[in-house]
């Protein structure tokens, strides 16, 4: 009997969920907001979707009502690729370390 | 491109994702972690342009879209200030609930893209898996854009509570599973919009009643959440890097909302259930009064900081309310120039969200490793010399440790109390967000300094000269 195809995508889930808790609680807590800022702009993948959805064009009409759920998508998304990323970048360049010459 | 080696790139795209959160487990190697995001985000972006093979207007219009939103993304994120993290992520999360939302949507009225089936003939899987994903979505887009404008000020911190809400939730959240369960045996397109409307109800009453101390934990839940609806998503689509993502996000923030629970020593369901801080404001308001404080100035502060050998810093919310990190960085150059140490102790629930303090700090240009979490200096307070508690109140109070009737026993606090002595700067002797008063304030060796924390720390820095 074949396996259901649904089933190794739920395998990569549950494993993914554990790689999450271990890789999760190695972050240092002085990290844990661009830890936010940053699986918020990851998640933001979710634009793979909206892709999709938006070039599903039937029948040439590039603004069918289900593309036009895509092209929506598509811009709340990329919001939050490009501000997640940027503003984690931003906050990432601040942590410094100690000079050393000022001791 | 083949279906295969696109499933490959987006495993590769996910396993980027999981590199990327790696790197933060240490602040020098987490610049390049947020690379290895930015290069998995684009690897998963160019892959899916290349399985749809559709470059037409449409394809114009999807990278003017791009854009569109990419600046706008970019604009928000080079120009927000620090203190306003908070609001920004919890916006950004309920842009990903409604994101998700929309997707399902399309999926739903279009699923030949998705090769899920025809309308109204969708397979049961792809139904169930959308359903969910476009549930969550939604919840977590009124919860965010609730949370955001508690956040903002623009609607008040306090709990909104009414009888009967709690059945009203359980209720509702008992109609949205029998939805779904109508929805995939009807595969009825109404069904599938009252869901989400019933979805986009929930999220908004299930944050309504949860207080303005416990954002920090609001906001990890609802990072919790735009994972899980991802991961919906993911399933749908049958998109690797998607569901990989889900399940990342999905566990960080579950993670961080246990953490920002047991920092203030309460259950999860404790803060879901809301309604803190309304209460036990009036008991212990009547023998306030009654209890001789020391306040001082900034010469006194000053003269105890100057002949100190170490000092420990506690900054809290009030500190970024104030605005005054950068002032408080300058008092501290000082101090280091008279050969004093110093050094940054964090409570983990300081701030409005994780981590808040850290990067308000890092902002103000003070070394990372001068700032010290609860449990990895709290036994130096007791070799310290002086206490600066700058915009902290409750993470302070000793009555943690030594009154059982007291709503915040057993939350670890910061033995600030075992310093030689305590400065205390504040406007008033008012409460905090727990509402009860802090014994901290009537002892022996504490000193009250009554005044706006900037302009304090400003004159301190003065008088020290």
């Amino acid at each position: 009997m074949e396996i259901d195809p649904f089933i190794f995508r739920l395998s990569i889930f549950i494993l993914s969920i554990f790689v999450g808790y271990y890789v999760v609680w190695s972050v240092t807590p002085s990290l844990h907001t661009p830890l936010m800022s940053v699986t918020n702009a990851i998640s933001s993948v979710i634009i793979v979707g909206a892709i999709i959805a938006a070039l599903s064009d039937n029948n040439g009409n590039i603004f069918s009502s289900s593309s036009i759920y895509g092209f929506l998508a598509i811009i709340l998304a990329a919001v939050n690729i490009f501000g997640g990323f940027l503003v984690t970048q931003r906050m990432l360049a601040m942590y410094k370390k100690k000079k050393k010459d000022k001791n | 491109m083949s279906a295969n080696l696109s499933a490959i790139l987006y495993l590769i795209s996910g396993v980027l994702f999981i590199l990327a959160l790696r790197g933060l487990s240490s602040p020098e190697t987490s610049r390049q972690g947020n690379l290895f995001g930015i290069i998995g985000m684009i690897i998963a972006v160019t892959v899916t342009f290349l399985s749809v093979g559709n470059f037409t207007l449409g394809f114009i219009y999807v990278l003017l879209f791009l854009v569109i939103g990419g600046s706008i993304g970019a604009f928000i994120a080079y120009r927000i200030p620090m203190t306003a993290m908070p609001e920004l992520v919890a916006g950004f999360h309920s842009l990903v609930g409604l994101a998700a939302v929309f997707v399902a949507i399309s999926a739903f009225i279009n699923p030949e893209a998705f090769n899920l089936g025809t309308p109204n003939n969708i397979k049961l899987a792809s139904l169930i898996e959308m359903a969910i994903g476009a549930a969550i979505g939604a919840i977590t887009f009124s919860g965010s854009i609730i949370a955001f404008l508690k956040l903002q000020g623009i609607m008040s911190g306090a709990p909104i509570t009414f009888r009967g809400q709690h059945l009203l939730n359980a209720l509702i959240l008992i109609s949205i599973i029998v939805l779904v369960f109508y929805l995939c045996s009807t595969q009825s397109s109404k069904l599938f919009w009252i869901l989400i409307a019933v979805s986009f109800l929930i999220g908004f009453l299930i944050i309504i009643p949860i207080g303005g101390a416990d954002m920090p934990v609001v906001i990890s839940m609802l990072n919790s959440y735009s994972g899980w609806a991802a991961a919906g998503i993911g399933f749908t689509l049958e998109n690797t890097a998607l569901i990989i993502t889900g399940a990342l996000v999905g566990s960080s923030g579950a993670i961080l909302s246990y953490i920002m629970c047991k920092g203030m020593n309460r259950s999860f369901f404790n803060v879901i259930l809301g309604g803190f801080g309304a209460t036990d404001q009036t008991s212990n308001n009547q023998n306030k009064e009654q209890k001789p404080v020391k306040s001082g100035n900034a010469d006194d502060a000053a003269f105890l900081m100057k002949n100190a050998s170490s000092v420990i810093i506690v900054p809290g919310y009030g500190m970024a309310v104030a605005q005054a990190q950068h002032a408080l960085r300058e008092m501290v150059d000082t101090l280091k120039k008279n050969d004093i140490k110093v050094s940054y102790a964090i409570h983990p629930v300081a701030g409005r969200m994780p981590g808040h303090m850290n990067v308000l700090l890092a902002e103000a240009n003070v070394p990372y490793d001068e700032v010290f979490e609860l449990e990895e200096i709290n036994n130096d307070f007791i070799n310290a010399d002086v206490a600066f508690v700058i915009g902290a109140n409750d993470v302070t109070n000793p009555v943690a440790k030594t009154d059982p009737q007291s709503p915040i026993y057993g939350m670890p606090v910061l033995d600030v109390e075992k310093c030689k002595s305590v400065l205390f700067v504040k406007r008033s002797l008012s409460p905090g967000y727990a509402g009860i008063d802090n014994e901290l304030f009537y002892k022996e060796n504490t000193l009250m300094l009554f005044a706006d924390a900037k302009k304090m720390t400003e004159e301190i820095t003065k008088n020290l000269d």
